[in-house]
C-alpha cells in the first residue's frame, strides 16, 4: 500500500481555513520557511488511505487478544462518548480553578476510588503510563531516603521475572538494581531476598500476581523482610486485574503502587498509548507526590514534592474514561471482573495443560505462562512459530519470550470480557497447532499464511534502518 | 450480568465446576488468595446513570467562548475527518504493534508520522512519541550527555512547565548538571547541550544560527512549536541537532492538559540515542514492503537497567492523530494556520498597545507575546472571565502572556479591546 506521501498531488486540499482578513504583518526573510513537503491530498483520498490502514490493524474489537501482562479487555464505548464531552475537551489546563470545578471533582473521585481499591492513602494521576508511574514511584522513594538523611539507601531489589521497565525506571533515578531469583514455585526466593536486603536497600519492586501469573503466597513475609531491613515496598500494578476487591496491596505491606488505567480500567490502548499510570502511596510519603496534587480545595503544592514529572496534570481524558468505567462497575463489578479474569485464565489453562507445559503448575491468577521448550526440542517448532500461527485463526498472539526466566515462554491473559466459546475455540486451535507441530512441522515454516505480510525481516530493519519516507528512494529499495 | 462480563452466572458456575471449584472463593483460595477487603466504592450503576453523572461533571466546567490563552496548550480547529479517522476501533483498541503481521496499518501510520515530523523539523529521524512536551525535553537531556559532557544549559525562554520536568527528571543523577540562563550563555568543555525554545515561551523567535555558533560542539536542542513550523524555518536548517516538543497543536483538543504528544526528532548520527519505539521499513519473506518496530536494542525490554529510558507505552494514537492532521491540512493548510495565528497575534498586539497595554517583546514574535498592564492584571482577568473571555496568562501582577490562533477573528479582537477599555 502506498505511503500517504505518494498520493500527494500539488494543490490538492482537504482542510481549508478561513481568511481572517489580516495580512499586513511580515516576518523577516531569515525566519521564513522555504519549503515544506507534507502530503497534499483531498479528503476522500485521506479517508480511504486510513481506512486501508485500519483494515490492516487488529484491536480488541477485531478479535480475541490474550496478550499477557497487557490486560486487553473490551473497552466500553460509553467511555469514548464521555471523553468526547465538550466540557472535558475544550477546557484549558491553565483555566482558573473556579471554572474547572467539574474536572477537579472528577479527578478527586478517581483518586479516591483508586486509593480505596489499592489500600493507599494518597494518589497522583500525573504519570502518563505504567513505566512513567514506576519512574515517579522510584523518585518518591529516592526523595524519601535522601530527605531523611539516608542517601546511601540506593539499591532496588527486583526479581528476575520482572518487566524490563522496572529495572530501567530504577536506574533512571541513580538507583542500583539488585536482582533476586525466583523459587521453585515461581515466587520470590526468601533466602535470596534475605541475603539481598541490607543497609543499602531502598526498595523492593514487585509485581504480584507476578509475571508468571502467580500470587506469591509468601507476600506478607516478603514485605516484612524488606521493611525490617529498612526498605520500602513498591507494587507494580500491571496485574491488578487479578485482585480488585480481593487483595489490597496497601493491606499486605506495600508503600507505593502504580496502576495502569489502560489495562485494568478498560481504557483503550490506542496502538501503544495514550495510557495513564497513577501512583498511590501511604500517608508518610504523600508529601513527596509530584506537584500539583488535587486536594479538598483543588490544586495544592507541597514543598517536599519531587517536582513535576510531566506538563500540566494528567492524561485527563484517559482518567475520565477510567472513572466512567469505575462508576459502571462499582465495587461489586470490579470484584466480579477480577473473579472472571482469574476464572477465564484457569479455564483456558485447564483445556490445554495436558499437552502444553505450564511454567509452574499451580492454580494461576488472571494469566499463565506456558513453556514450549519441550515442544521445540521435540519438533523444532518454537514459541514464536505457535504464536504466529495463531494469527491465521484470527487470534492475537500471547506475549512471547516474557518473562525472561521461562524458556520459550508464551503468556496468555484472556481477561474477563471473553466468552467460554472464545476460550474453547482458542484451546482447540492451540491443540490443533500442537498436533501439527508433531505431524507437520514444516507447516510452521511459513506462518502466518493468511496475513497481508508475513515474517518481516527484522534483522534487515535494524541493520539498514529506513525510518522515514524519502521521495527519491524507491519505497521498497 | 453484563458489566462487560460475557458469561452468565450459570456459565461461570459450570466453568468453576469443571475446574473442581465450588465457588470463586475456593478458586482464589487455591491460587493463594485469602479473604477480601471491604471497599467503600459504591455499587455499580447502569451506563445511563454513569453517563448522566459524568455529563453533569463536564457541565460544571466552563468552556470559554473566547480564548486568548496558550502557554503550552492551544485551541486550534480540528478537521472532522481527523476526528473520524482516529476514532476507528481498529486503531483505538489495538495494543503496541508487537505483531507486525496484523499491525501494518498502525506501523505504517507511525512510519508516516515519523516521516512528517522529520520533514517539519528538518531532522533525519523521529521516534514514535513520548509522553508529552515536558518529558520529551527531559529525555533529550539523556541524548546529549556522555562520559565527558554532563552539563546542560536550559534557556529561561523555555516553558516553565517543561523546565520543571527537566529538573525533576534528573535531580537524582550523580553526574548531570542543569543550569538555566537568561539571555546569554557560555559553554565549556563539559557542556553537553544547549536547550532553547522556538518560538520561546514569550513568543519570541530566537536566532538559532547565532545560538548554534555559540554552542559550538555542544548539541543544540530546540523545543519547537510544530504549528509555528508551518511558517518558520525548520530548526534543522538552522543548526539544531535535536528537535523535540509538544504536538498537542496537531489535532488534539486542550482537554485540560492531556493526553498530548511528546515528539522527538534528531540528526541521523543520534538515532541510537533516541529513546522509545521507532518504526522501520523492511521487507517480508516474499520481498513485500512492510513495517516493524526496530532498533529495539536501545529499549528497556532488552537493555533493562542499562536503557536510557524506561518508556514502554507512549502516545501512539496521539502521534497517529498528528499525522492525520498534518495530511489533512497539508503544507498550505499548516502555513495558513501558522500565518493566520501570526497575523492575528500581531493585530492583537497593536490594538493592545494602542490602549496602553504595552508590548514587552523586543524582537519578532510568532503568535504569543507579553504586555505590561497599567492596572492590576488580576482585576482585568476577572472582568474578562465575566465576559466569557479566557484572557492571556498572568505571568506576574502586571504582565500578561497573550495568544491568538486561527480560531480567533479580527472582530473578536476588536471587541476584546473594547471590553478591556471598560476597566482601564
Ligand atoms: C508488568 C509490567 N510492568 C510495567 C509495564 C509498563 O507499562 P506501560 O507500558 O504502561 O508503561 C508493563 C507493560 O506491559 C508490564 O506488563
Amino acid at each position: 500500500m502506498s505511503v500517504i506521501f505518494e498520493l500527494s498531488k500539488a494543490n490538492r486540499r482537504c482542510a481549508v481555513f478561513p481568511d481572517r482578513g489580516v495580512h499586513q504583518y511580515k516576518l523577516s526573510d531569515g525566519h521564513v520557511r522555504k519549503n515544506l513537503e507534507l502530503p497534499e491530498v483531498a479528503e476522500v483520498d485521506l479517508v480511504r488511505h486510513y481506512m486501508g490502514l485500519s483494515r490492516k490493524a487488529f484491536g480488541v474489537d477485531n478479535g480475541f487478544y490474550p496478550l499477557g501482562s497487557c490486560t486487553m479487555k473490551y473497552n466500553p464505548k460509553i467511555n469514548e462518548e464521555v471523553a468526547a464531552l465538550e466540557g472535558f475537551n475544550e477546557i484549558h489546563p491553565l483555566q482558573p480553578a473556579s471554572t474547572v470545578k467539574g474536572a477537579l471533582k472528577a479527578l478527586k473521585q478517581l483518586q479516591d476510588a483508586l486509593c480505596d481499591l489499592t489500600g493507599m492513602d494518597a494518589m497522583t494521576l500525573k504519570p502518563a503510563a505504567g513505566a512513567h508511574g514506576e519512574f515517579t514511584g522510584m523518585q518518591i522513594i529516592r526523595k524519601y531516603f535522601v530527605s531523611n538523611g539516608m542517601p546511601e539507601r540506593n539499591e532496588v531489589i527486583i526479581p528476575d521475572s520482572a518487566h524490563g521497565t522496572n529495572p530501567a525506571s530504577a536506574a533512571m533515578n541513580g538507583l542500583k538494581v539488585v536482582a533476586v531469583k525466583s523459587n521453585e514455585n515461581g515466587g520470590v526466593d526468601l533466602e535470596s531476598l534475605q541475603a539481598a536486603v541490607g543497609e543499602h536497600t531502598a526498595a523492593l519492586m514487585l509485581t504480584n500476581p507476578n509475571t508468571l501469573g502467580l500470587f506469591d503466597e509468601n507476600i506478607q513475609e516478603i514485605t516484612r523482610i524488606v521493611h525490617e531491613a529498612g526498605g520500602l515496598c513498591y507494587y507494580d500494578g500491571a496485574n491488578l486485574n487479578a485482585v480488585m476487591g480481593l487483595v489490597r496491596p496497601g493491606d499486605i505491606g506495600f508503600d507505593v503502587i502504580h496502576l495502569n488505567l489502560h489495562k485494568t480500567f478498560a481504557t483503550p490502548h490506542g496502538g501503544g498509548g495514550p495510557g495513564s499510570g497513577p501512583v498511590g502511596c501511604k500517608s508518610f510519603l504523600a508529601k513527596h507526590l509530584p506537584e500539583p496534587v488535587i486536594g479538598e480545595n483543588g490544586f495544592e503544592n507541597s514543598e517536599d514534592s519531587i517536582g513535576s514529572v510531566r506538563s500540566f496534570y494528567c492524561n485527563f481524558l484517559v482518567c475520565m474514561k477510567a472513572l466512567t468505567y469505575i462508576k459502571v462497575m462499582g465495587a461489586d463489578g470490579l470484584k466480579l471482573a477480577s473473579e472472571n479474569a482469574v476464572l477465564n485464565a484457569n479455564y483456558l489453562l485447564h483445556k490445554i495443560k495436558d499437552i502444553y507445559d505450564v511454567s509452574y503448575d499451580r492454580v494461576c491468577m488472571h494469566e499463565f505462562v506456558l513453556s514450549l521448550q519441550r515442544l521445540k526440542d521435540e519438533t523444532g517448532v518454537s514459541a514464536k512459530d505457535v504464536a504466529k500461527a495463531l494469527l491465521d485463526f484470527e487470534i492475537h498472539p500471547p506475549t512471547m519470550y516474557f518473562p525472561l526466566i521461562v524458556h520459550e515462554a508464551l503468556m496468555f491473559e484472556p481477561t474477563e470480557t471473553e466468552s467460554r466459546e472464545t476460550l474453547d475455540r482458542c484451546a482447540e486451535v492451540l491443540r490443533h497447532l500442537h498436533g501439527l507441530a508433531y505431524s507437520d512441522p514444516e507447516y510452521f515454516k511459513g506462518v502466518p499464511h493468511s496475513t497481508v505480510v508475513s515474517q518481516c525481516d527484522e534483522v534487515r530493519a535494524a541493520r539498514n534502518p529506513v525510518l522515514r519516507y524519502e521521495k527519491d528512494t524507491e519505497a521498497s529499495a | 450480568m453484563s458489566k462487560y462480563i460475557v458469561n452468565s452466572s450459570e456459565e461461570q458456575q459450570e466453568m468453576l465446576d469443571e475446574l473442581g471449584c465450588a465457588s470463586f472463593a475456593e478458586l482464589f483460595r487455591k491460587a493463594g488468595v485469602l479473604g477480601a477487603p471491604q471497599l467503600s466504592i459504591p455499587e455499580g450503576v447502569t451506563e445511563f446513570e454513569a453517563y448522566r453523572d459524568m455529563a453533569a461533571l463536564a457541565a460544571e466546567n466552563h468552556v470559554f467562548k473566547h480564548v486568548f490563552r496558550g502557554a503550552g496548550s492551544y485551541k486550534h480547529f480540528i478537521p472532522s475527518a481527523v476526528k473520524n479517522i482516529v476514532s476507528r476501533n481498529e486503531f483505538v483498541t489495538a495494543y503496541t504493534p508487537y505483531q507486525a503481521e496484523v499491525s501494518q496499518g498502525i506501523l505504517q501510520g507511525i512510519f508516516e508520522y515519523q516521516s512528517m515530523m522529520c520533514e517539519l523539523t528538518g531532522m533525519d529521524v523521529s521516534n514514535a512519541s513520548v509522553y508529552d512536551g515536558g518529558t520529551a525535553a527531559a529525555e533529550a537531556v539523556m541524548m546529549c550527555v556522555d562520559r565527558k559532557h554532563h552539563k546542560i544549559l536550559l534557556s529561561r525562554g523555555i516553558n516553565p512547565e517543561y523546565r520543571k520536568v527537566v529538573h525533576t527528571y534528573h535531580q537524582f543523577s550523580d553526574s548531570i548538571e542543569i543550569e538555566e540562563f537568561g539571555t546569554d550563555f557560555e559553554v565549556d568543555s563539559n557542556t553537553a547541550g544547549v536547550f532553547v525554545q522556538y518560538p520561546d515561551f514569550f513568543g519570541n523567535i530566537p536566532d538559532l544560527v547565532k545560538i548554534k555558533e555559540k554552542a559550538g560542539d555542544a548539541k543544540l536542542v530546540v523545543i519547537a512549536n510544530p504549528t509555528a513550523l508551518g511558517l518558520l524555518e525548520a530548526p534543522g536548517k538552522l543548526g539544531a541537532d535535536i528537535v523535540v516538543g509538544e504536538g498537542q497543536q496537531l489535532g488534539m483538543p486542550m482537554s485540560f492538559g492531556g493526553p498530548y504528544l511528546g515528539f522527538m526528532c534528531a540528526k541521523e548520527k543520534l538515532v541510537r540515542q533516541l529513546p522509545g519505539r521507532i518504526v522501520g521499513q523492511t521487507v517480508d519473506k516474499d520481498g513485500k514492503t512492510c513495517y516493524t518496530l526496530t532498533l529495539q536494542a536501545r529499549e528497556q525490554h532488552i537493555r533493562r537497567e542499562k536503557a536510557s529510558s524506561s518508556i514502554c507505552s507512549n502516545e501512539a494514537l496521539c502521534a497517529f492523530t498528528a499525522a492525520v492532521y498534518l495530511a489533512a491540512v497539508g503544507p498550505k493548510g499548516l502555513y495558513d494556520v501558522a500565518d493566520t495565528s501570526f497575523q492575528l497575534a500581531h493585530y492583537l498586539a497593536d490594538r493592545l498597545n494602542e490602549i496602553g497595554l504595552s508590548v514587552v517583546n523586543k524582537g519578532e514574535f510568532f503568535n504569543e507575546f507579553v504586555t505590561e498592564c497599567p492596572i492590576d492584571s488580576k482585576e482585568l482577568m476577572k472582568h474578562l472571565y465575566e465576559k466569557d473571555i479566557l484572557g492571556g496568562l498572568l505571568l506576574s501582577n502586571n504582565r500578561i502572556l497573550w495568544c491568538a490562533t486561527e480560531v480567533n477573528t479580527k472582530e473578536e479582537i476588536d471587541w476584546l479591546v473594547d471590553v478591556i477599555r471598560e476597566v482601564l
